[in-house]
């Protein structure tokens, strides 16, 4: 009998809580807002919503594998920027064909992924000075590269439909759900694919639980914390892209401030600080959260700077949330 | 003995799915070392955490000098008078040990958010000197040995006035010189009236140390003896609620003469100091010392976890270059840790992950596709062969005994079908009846072919269990002896040739 109980116990294993009070959170915003307003709960606002969630949420996708081997990366935000103003260079200055510009922005990203993960794991840096470095020239890089002017993709009208066209809409009319939401919820399912079914995936659990047991088990921990912060660099690559797309430009000086959205909603979404710990599907809803709140704000004319303090109260009782349900384990 | 200190009676904590006491009763006198002994799981440490504030009891009732009592906190507790030290030390590394003892009351200078150190310091000499301990307050907690460091957590509880004193394990780390140290401290505590409640599994130091030894088992209370009166043989037999016999070596009389790993002249600057020995197939070979020998280095050192500075080592007969461990993995080199939920598993992980740890590569398909079915019949077959009490492959590792802890570090590396084994003092904290388990297991895969080198600190786990047995004092071999000629006072002669 007794063996029961515990079993029961680990179908109601820590993350799926949290998760459960995120996705909670969220329907009870949802609902709140949709009774506040009537402009909340409409097609093209919810659009809106999802098309906002597209940056932050696939830069989420790469913090949570950083996060849970128990690391961080403050450097999304920036090497995002870096990747949309290297896809300017590559397109409108370099004029490289449209398919080739795009997958080396990306790659871009990688790159900046890869030397983070090469400075922590082979340098020993710890990650939130090796990414903060990475912020900071990523930030610096983007200006002096586009010499501290926006990039525009006006000979490429094809660019801007890689986040704004909607082949939903042209397949079913009225249903014109951008791309980019397309995107994201791609980048979503193989991100969840590459957590739990693949060796990395494992890997990135294993190094969160337990680092050092997991290199005296005979795995190359440092080869894959590479593997994991150049993955996370090439999601930011990713949001580069969608980002560029949707403003049709590269803005340099853009997005400082982007990585702190993406760990909120990472945090927000049940993946422990402390690692081993997390899912995709967390911290989706995590970043739906955030830019459901910022928009119901919005539309409830709260001004700006009030939907950040929002923001950070909520981040903070999420991760008390996740702290009391871990002194009651 | 005195007059009773603390009496505990009926005691009962549930956790959930877990009734961890039921029953429980307990009595402790003053001037009295008063042992607490069980198989892990049997609830001592959650009846003194009761008793400590710790946790809060369902019901039942402590009496503390005559009077019934609640202890809502371990701040609560030591006020009373009663203090704990856990088996994992509670000291700031960086802090002085004078800060450590007075940290949260330190003395105020006049001006009142100024620390006195002088008079923490002299405080602290006088306690020292109280237990005729020979130490500077002021040198950092992390400059000592875990020996001293425990000293000072004694010296710490003193510094409350401690009337009760609960101590878990205390000897786990200690080497045979540091044990009579304590124990002259216990003895000292016990003529001044101190209680003592003593936890520990080595049922040999209890006749040395304890007045009286209280037996629980399963959460409930089984009962108390005299040490006196009692034999070891009861008192197991009370703990694990059956007689089990100790058993001589099953040592086969094999020629097996391959060597299963040689090294050589192994090197690491202050700890390992030229090292040479051979480890044939199928053969269980002891490495005895004492704490500090060089024991775990050389494991260590071997298995690629730490840089060596010259040496070689060859894998049946192959020179073989070691940089990391997962070189050593390559060639079937497997190493069990002496701290498994450090160094040996991913506590918050399952079974199955830990077990299939070492051997990923056999499950990746394409693109990394992990073959889960491959995985989950792999991990079933090891535990079930190694016997693993779990309630299913997807239960986390932290919820299993220390025993089922240990078989799952072993399946791991029998998952990477790994041929030479560095056991790090296999049983420790596993309790007696698991712990005849691992020696069966370590004797089934001795015959199996396995090579095991066998590191331990006690002295009858090498006997009972080691083909051959190299000794080792300060970083060198002082020492290697057949298992007829091994005894245990010839051990210790090499374990104590300092300057060999």
């Amino acid at each position: 009998m007794e063996d029961k109980v515990i079993q029961k116990n680990s179908l109601f294993r820590s993350d799926a809580t949290q998760k459960l009070m995120a996705f909670g959170g969220l329907i009870v915003l949802f609902i709140a807002f949709s009774l506040a307003s009537p402009n909340f709960f409409q097609f093209d606002n919810v659009v809106s919503i999802v098309l906002a969630t597209c940056v932050n949420g696939v830069l989420a996708l790469g913090v949570t594998f950083v996060i849970i081997t128990s690391g961080i990366d403050l450097s999304v935000g920036t090497v995002m920027t870096f990747s949309s103003v290297m896809t300017g260079v590559f397109i409108t200055f370099w004029q490289l064909p449209l398919a080739l510009g795009v997958i080396a922005g990306v790659l871009a990203g990688s790159l900046c992924g890869l030397i983070n993960g090469l400075t922590i794991a082979k340098m020993k840096i710890p990650p939130f000075i090796s990414t903060l470095g990475m912020m900071m020239v990523t930030k610096g890089l983007s200006l002096v590269i586009s010499g501290t002017k926006p990039i525009y993709f006006n000979d490429t009208p094809v660019f801007r439909q890689i986040a704004m066209g909607s082949i939903l809409g042209s397949i079913i009319p009225g249903f014109d759900i951008p791309n980019a939401v397309l995107v994201f919820a791609a980048a979503a399912v193989v991100a969840s694919l590459i957590l739990t079914k693949t060796v990395l995936g494992r890997y990135d659990f294993a190094i969160g639980s337990n680092e050092e047991a997991t290199r005296l088990s005979g795995v190359n921990v440092d080869a894959w914390k590479i593997a994991i912060y150049t993955l996370g660099g090439t999601f930011s690559g990713l949001a580069g892209i969608l980002m560029a797309s949707r403003l049709n430009s590269a803005q340099p000086a853009l997005g400082q401030g982007y990585e702190m959205d993406a760990i909120a909603a990472v945090v927000i979404g049940g993946t422990s600080l402390s690692g081993g710990e997390g899912t995709i599907l967390g911290t989706i809803i995590g970043a739906f959260l955030i830019s459901v709140l910022t928009n119901g704000l919005r539309i409830l004319s709260v001004p700006q700077e009030w939907q950040t303090v929002v923001t950070g109260i909520i981040v903070i009782l999420a991760v008390y949330a996740d702290t009391i349900r871990r002194r009651k384990q | 003995m005195g007059e009773v200190l603390v009496s505990m009676e009926g005691i009962e904590k549930t956790f959930p799915g877990v009734h961890a006491l039921s029953q429980c009763q307990f009595e402790l006198r003053s001037g009295e070392v008063h042992a607490l002994v069980g198989e892990n799981g049997a609830g001592k440490s959650t009846l003194m955490k009761i008793l400590t504030g710790v946790y809060k009891k369902d019901a039942g009732r402590i009496i503390y000098k005559g009077r019934e009592i609640e202890i809502p906190s371990p701040r609560a507790a030591q006020q009373l008078g009663i203090s704990i030290i856990h088996q994992e030390l509670n000291l700031m590394p960086h802090l002085t040990a004078a800060q450590n003892i007075f940290i949260g009351r330190e003395a105020r200078k006049d001006v009142k958010f100024l620390v006195d150190e002088k008079e923490i310091n002299e405080k602290t000499r006088q306690l020292f000197a109280m237990m005729h301990l020979d130490l500077d307050p002021r040198v950092k907690v992390s400059d000592l040995t875990v020996a001293k460091q425990q000293m000072v957590e004694i010296a710490k509880a003193l510094s409350f006035n401690s009337e009760v004193l609960v101590m878990d394990e205390p000897t786990a780390a200690l080497t045979e010189s540091e044990i009579e140290e304590l124990f002259r401290i216990i003895r000292q505590l016990r003529e001044k009236g101190v209680g003592i409640v003593y936890i520990s599994h080595r049922i040999e130091e209890l006749k040395r140390i304890s007045d009286r030894i209280t037996v629980m088992r399963d959460g409930c209370y089984i009962g108390t003896v005299n040490t006196q009166e009692a034999s070891i043989d009861q008192i197991i037999s009370m703990m694990v609620g059956r007689t089990i016999y100790e058993t001589s070596p099953q040592i086969p009389e094999s020629d097996e003469q391959e060597v299963a790993l040689e090294v050589r002249n192994l090197n690491r600057r202050g700890v390992i100091k030229d090292v040479s020995f051979k480890l044939k197939k199928g053969e269980i070979l002891g490495f005895a010392g004492l704490m500090g020998a060089g024991r775990t280095e050389v494991a260590r050192a071997i298995f690629g976890a730490d840089p060596i500075d010259s040496g070689e080592i060859y894998v049946f007969g192959q020179k073989v270059h070691i940089k990391s461990p997962s070189d050593a993995v390559k060639h079937g080199i497997g190493y069990l840790s002496e701290d498994r939920k450090r160094y040996g598993l991913t506590l918050g992980m399952d079974v199955e992950t830990n077990i299939v740890l070492a051997s990923f590569r056999k499950f990746i398909g394409f693109l990394g596709w992990v073959n889960n079915a491959g995985v989950r019949s792999t991990a079933g077959h090891f535990v079930e062969t190694l016997k693993i009490k779990t309630p299913g492959l997807r239960q986390k590792v932290k919820n299993l005994s220390g025993g089922n802890q240990q078989k799952v570090v072993v399946g791991k590396w029998l998952a990477r079908d790994c041929n030479i084994l560095i056991f790090d003092e296999p049983t420790r904290g596993i309790d007696v009846g698991a712990k005849s388990e691992i020696y069966k297991l370590l004797n089934d895969l001795a015959e199996q072919g396995k090579s095991i080198i066998m590191i331990s600190s006690e002295l009858p786990e090498i006997l009972r269990m080691s083909h051959r047995v190299i000794v080792m004092c300060e970083g060198r071999i002082t020492g290697q002896l057949s298992a007829a000629e091994a005894t245990q006072e010839r051990i210790m002669q090499f374990a104590t040739k300092r300057e060999a």
